[in-house]
């Protein structure tokens, strides 16, 4: 019998455990460890964000579906990584720490054979002074999106919004990203959008100013270095498509900014040619930077060894080009990205989702004449997470039931196109989004002309994305509960 | 209305028309436009598992 466990229950981690339980026989275990009693389909979380769902519907409980599928479910944190052993352990095991009400507090040890680590962001609020609270949380003076818990509490702080707005109140609102190095601006695209949706719908839309703000050269950029697509007879950036929006629903953007300091009602930002600026909001949603979570790794002399398996964020290597990163933008190439997943010193660790440490970014790094750096991390969530879970899983089933030595699967970004449904506002007959899809998600200019397959890559905006979401919505929260059919269900 | 002032940045970006905006939300257009990105999406799915 062979153990796999896996940390986090997102969606590398909870793709790659329903896949791995159905592929192997009940003689081996899956042991999933998240600190999390409950699974988040995070993209919705955008609606409850403006009140078009409630929390209920963008979130279940993880401990019913994994007893009835097998899954060894322990609600914990992961603290640490022992992937040699120690005096204790002649395997390798992870340390975690009980969040579950009955034995909060509670560390425990668990020996593996095969470790896929998907524990997904640390949310970095406080990379920002103002923007966190100082205790790795949210602070008071802006809202986030990023947990259906924040976005309840961004709903409400904009329902009371709107009721002053309702009563004569000129309101101004921001949204965007909290420091220079965020990614994930599709969030705050979709946001700004809803809200302006929203002020809309309540007859308010007169009465606020709303204004973007994003560390992004140009809008469009998404932390993928923006992307070209056919239209009207033109090969077009997406930077122009994305400024029609903006202009249409008039909106402000401020592009190439580093927030630096939020306090009440106002952002301090410093712009890539180095000049320092402030803005005051109302209400105001920025998102954080990413970080690891956070684990440290230990020898088996319990020598601290974190610097060997992980990078100074907190990400795990993996099999990427890391010398890569210091050969300069110009010199970056598509097999620097990682296939595999697999970590080239321990064979039996893979990492998934956003927890794997990219080799650069994908997006230009840039610098303010300040020294501070001001563009977008490579975003690599949603479904680049689940299709990397699915192949390490594939990968860790063929080498634990001995069909291989090597992992068997690959799932490189540069090989991987990616599908994009970004919400303009809810509705079923007035709702809008912008659905895209590109190929391959990091751009290859020795094989594309402008980086990606213009016939794989695509834009518009309509109705019919808003109802590709929502049908989204309800399909992969239908997989996720692991109900007949969810193989069916693409990643 | 949306007012836009020359020389600021809203001067420069195209904008859509009153048709093209119209259909965004016509629904014989839109169930179009369902399948269109249906079958782009599942193309897309079918060439990125390896």
């Amino acid at each position: 019998m062979a153990r796999l466990v896996i940390l986090g229950a997102g969606v590398a981690g909870h793709t790659a455990a329903s896949f791995a339980r159905k592929w192997l026989g009940k003689e081996h275990e899956v042991v999933v460890a998240t600190p999390n009693s409950q699974w988040n389909w995070i993209p919705s979380n955008i609606w409850v964000g403006v009140g078009g769902m409630s929390k209920e519907d963008v979130v279940f409980s993880l401990a019913p579906v994994y007893e009835k599928v097998g899954i060894d479910y322990r609600q914990a944190l992961a603290l640490s990584i022992h992937p040699e052993g120690n005096k204790s352990h002649q395997k390798p095991f992870v340390t975690v720490k009980y969040t579950s009400p009955s034995k909060a507090g509670q560390t425990e040890e668990i020996e593996y054979d095969y470790l896929i680590n998907a524990t997904g962001p640390k949310l970095n609020f406080d990379a920002t002074p103002g923007l966190g609270d100082g205790s790795g949380h949210v602070g008071e003076h802006t809202v986030s999106v990023c947990t259906a818990d924040h976005a309840l509490h961004a709903n409400l702080e904009l329902r009371a919004l709107i009721e002053e707005m309702k009563k004569g109140k000129e309101a101004k609102i921001l949204i965007g990203t909290g420091h220079g190095m965020c990614t994930c601006q599709g969030a705050a695209f979709e946001y700004i959008f809803n809200v302006e949706h929203a002020l809309n719908e309540a007859g308010v839309r007169d009465k606020a100013t709303i204004t973007y703000i994003t560390n992004e050269y140009e809008l469009g950029d998404f932390g993928m270095g923006g992307l070209h697509i056919k239209a009207g007879g033109y090969v077009t950036s997406g930077k122009v498509f994305a400024e029609s929006l903006y202009t249409e629903r008039d909106v402000k953007w401020i592009t190439r900014a580093h927030v630096n300091k939020v306090e009440k009602g106002k952002v301090h930002y410093e712009k890539l040619d180095g000049s320092k600026h402030e803005e005051e909001f109302d209400f105001a949603m920025l998102i954080p930077p990413f970080a690891g979570a956070g684990m440290k790794a230990y020898d088996k002399d319990d020598n601290d060894m974190t610097k060997k398996l992980f990078n100074p964020a907190g990400f795990m290597f993996v099999d990427a080009d890391y010398e890569s990163g210091i050969r300069g933008f110009e010199n970056w190439k598509p097999s620097d990205w990682p296939k595999t997943c697999q970590n080239p010193t321990y064979k039996n660790i893979f990492a998934a989702g956003i927890a794997f440490a990219p080799p650069h970014l994908i997006s230009k790094p840039m610098q303010s004449p300040n020294g501070t750096p001001i563009n977008p991390t490579p975003p690599r969530t949603g479904m680049p997470s689940a299709m990397m879970g699915k192949a390490v899983a594939n990968s860790i089933v063929d080498m634990m039931l001995g069909r291989s030595d090597t992992p068997t699967h690959t799932a490189s970004m540069t090989e991987m196109g990616a599908a994009c449904v970004a919400s303009a506002g809810k509705g079923i007959f007035n709702g809008t989004a912008v659905a895209i899809t590109m190929y391959p998600i990091i751009p290859d200019y020795d094989k594309y002309e402008y980086g990606r397959d213009l016939n794989g890559t695509f834009g518009m905006i309509g109705l019919s994305g808003h109802w590709v979401k929502h049908l989204l919505h309800h399909a992969f929260i239908w997989k996720a509960k692991l109900k007949p059919g969810w193989t069916l269900i693409p990643e | 209305m949306r007012k836009i002032v020359q020389y600021s940045q809203n001067d420069y970006t195209p904008v859509p028309s009153k048709f093209t905006v119209w259909r965004r939300t016509c629904v014989l257009w839109q169930l179009i436009q369902f399948a269109i990105i249906n079958v782009k999406m599942t193309v897309l799915i079918l060439k990125s598992h390896h």
